[in-house]
């Protein structure tokens, strides 16, 4: 008899070395390789008591091509975009647009748990958008209901209620008149989703 | 004075009442608003965890479309401020970015010069009408309104020139200028939970909480807000918020409610009718100065 052995960390072998740089050439990721490892984001940060990977933590591990253990973390999704660690950085490390260059390889890849609502609501706001060039809360939090969680939706009958009273939720679809300039705009922009072509120095 | 004026999608729907309020109170202080024509939703931060080019290209439509009156654009809730802003540092910065956005909107009938200037209603409130101003337009101070001044995240971060990133001002000046008491409030720019409230509540609403406790223990009897989400998540959650984490009552209003207020425009006018804790209570002590 003896121990059971089972590898618990990557070999840097097993890690995707064309993963670092891809988040590099992303708009506001450039100074990726400069983080000193700090923590100061980790500290700051508002929702890093939830994260299974601190905000320092995904840094290190995006510097080092752990590309799925990124891609799958619940930070990059817990992450509410309030900018505290970008501006507390002592390296001038824009961690929340890194944190939005993950989100989007992320839905790319598909690498999050099924119905998971926040890349859902994301998709589902990205749809309404290029569709209506607006969006109309009350249409987006019933299709989010529906394909991640109707009971909770239930739960929330006296919210919506309320809401409906107060005259808070619409039931007419925003919409602008141009759709067709719109839709024209978004497809001639392309598909470069956020890489930087080099940026001005 | 009269300013562009970008409301977004929030001010038609559930920020309704900021929408209403902001209105009333720029009337009331002789500014005039033009909505800028056809407008399009700001991209928010859903749009920028999709797909960051056209992101940018939706927001740099709507900036093409301000420009041609020469006015400042008057941008009030926080996520659309912050996407605009940071469209127009990505433009400067990038030149390839600029470069396919621009000739995006162009093949549209759209020009992109970077001439309009993007500005939040405290600050225009702030260094165009000036705390002297404001005071001289006050017809009932809100005398007994203790307010607790919540500013969240992406009005001051990471862009805003007008005010601290960590410990903003502004509005704690304009309520005093108001006759309100501001109290003391080192929580006003933590985040509010944004959409999480909704889709992981148990950390969404703690941070609600937090604010709420917080502005509560600091003797605060209303919290003034200046975002629509941030409205919404101090507003809607209370009975989730106490069965979960504690006790808290106190209502969120917007800060041009509490300005509109002061400024003597009813309760109808400003919207206040609108939010699930209603906030009459807090403004009860404030009345008309006979003039
Ligand atoms: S604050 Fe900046 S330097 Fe420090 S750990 Fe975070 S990213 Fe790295
Ligand atoms: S922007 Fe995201 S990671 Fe940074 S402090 Fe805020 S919640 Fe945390």
């Amino acid at each position: 008899m003896g121990f059971t052995v089972r590898q618990t960390i990557k070999y840097e072998a097993e890690t995707d070395p064309g993963f670092a740089p891809l988040i590099k050439e992303k708009r506001g990721c450039e100074k990726l390789e400069a983080c000193i490892q700090c923590g100061t984001c980790s500290g700051v940060c508002p929702l890093s008591i939830y994260m299974d990977h601190t905000p320092r933590q995904v840094i290190l591990l995006t510097r080092s091509g752990f590309r799925d253990e990124v891609l799958k973390s619940n930070t990059i999704w817990l992450c509410a975009s309030c900018y505290e660690c970008t501006v507390s950085c002592p390296k001038d490390i824009k961690i929340t647009d890194i944190i939005y260059s993950l989100k989007q390889e992320a839905i790319r890849a598909r690498a999050y748990p099924r119905g998971f609502p926040i890349p859902v609501l994301a998709k589902e706001f990205y749809k309404m958008v290029r569709g209506f060039g607006r969006t109309t809360e009350s249409f987006l939090v019933v299709k989010l209901l529906l394909k991640t969680n109707i009971l909770a939706g239930l739960k929330m009958w006296k919210l919506g209620l309320q809401l409906v009273k107060s005259g808070r939720f619409g039931f007419v679809p925003e919409s602008i008149k141009n759709r067709g300039q719109l839709q024209q705009i978004l497809e001639r922009v392309g598909e470069g989703n956020g890489t930087n072509g080099g940026p001005k120095k | 004075m009269s300013y562009a004026y970008y409301p977004g999608c929030s001010l038609k729907g559930m920020g309704r009442s900021y929408e209403e309020s902001l209105l009333a109170t720029f009337r009331a202080l002789g500014l005039c608003l033009d909505e800028i024509d056809d407008w399009n939703c700001c991209g928010a931060t859903a749009y920028m965890s999709v797909d960051e080019d056209k992101a940018i290209a939706l927001a740099a439509r709507n900036l093409a479309i301000a420009e041609p009156a020469g006015k400042d654009l008057v941008v009030p809730c926080s996520a659309c401020y912050l996407v605009l802003e940071k469209t127009r540092k990505h433009m400067r910065e990038y030149p390839d970015t600029r470069k396919r956005v621009c000739s995006a909107l162009e093949g549209a009938g759209l020009r992109y010069g970077e001439t309009a200037r993007i500005r939040h209603p405290l600050e225009v409130l702030f260094q165009d009408v000036g705390v002297e101003g404001l005071k001289k337009a006050v017809k009932r101070p809100l005398k007994g309104v203790k307010v607790a001044p919540y500013y969240g995240c992406q009005i001051v971060r990471p862009f805003s020139n007008f005010d601290h990133q960590v410990y903003p001002v502004v509005m704690d000046r304009l309520l005093e200028a108001c006759g309100a008491e501001v109290v003391y409030y080192p929580l006003k720019t933590r985040c509010c939970g944004g959409s999480l409230t909704g889709t992981i509540e148990e950390a969404g609403q703690r941070l609600a909480y937090i604010l709420l406790h917080e502005a509560e223990k600091r003797g605060a009897n209303v919290v003034a807000t200046l975002c629509p989400l941030c409205q919404f998540n101090l507003d809607s959650y209370h009975e989730s918020i106490t069965r979960r984490f504690g006790q808290v009552s106190v209502p969120t209003v917007y800060f041009t409610q509490l300005v509109g207020y002061a400024l003597g425009c009813s309760y109808e006018e400003l919207g206040l009718g609108r939010h699930r804790v209603p906030a009459r209570a807090a403004l009860e002590g404030a009345e008309t100065v006979a003039a």
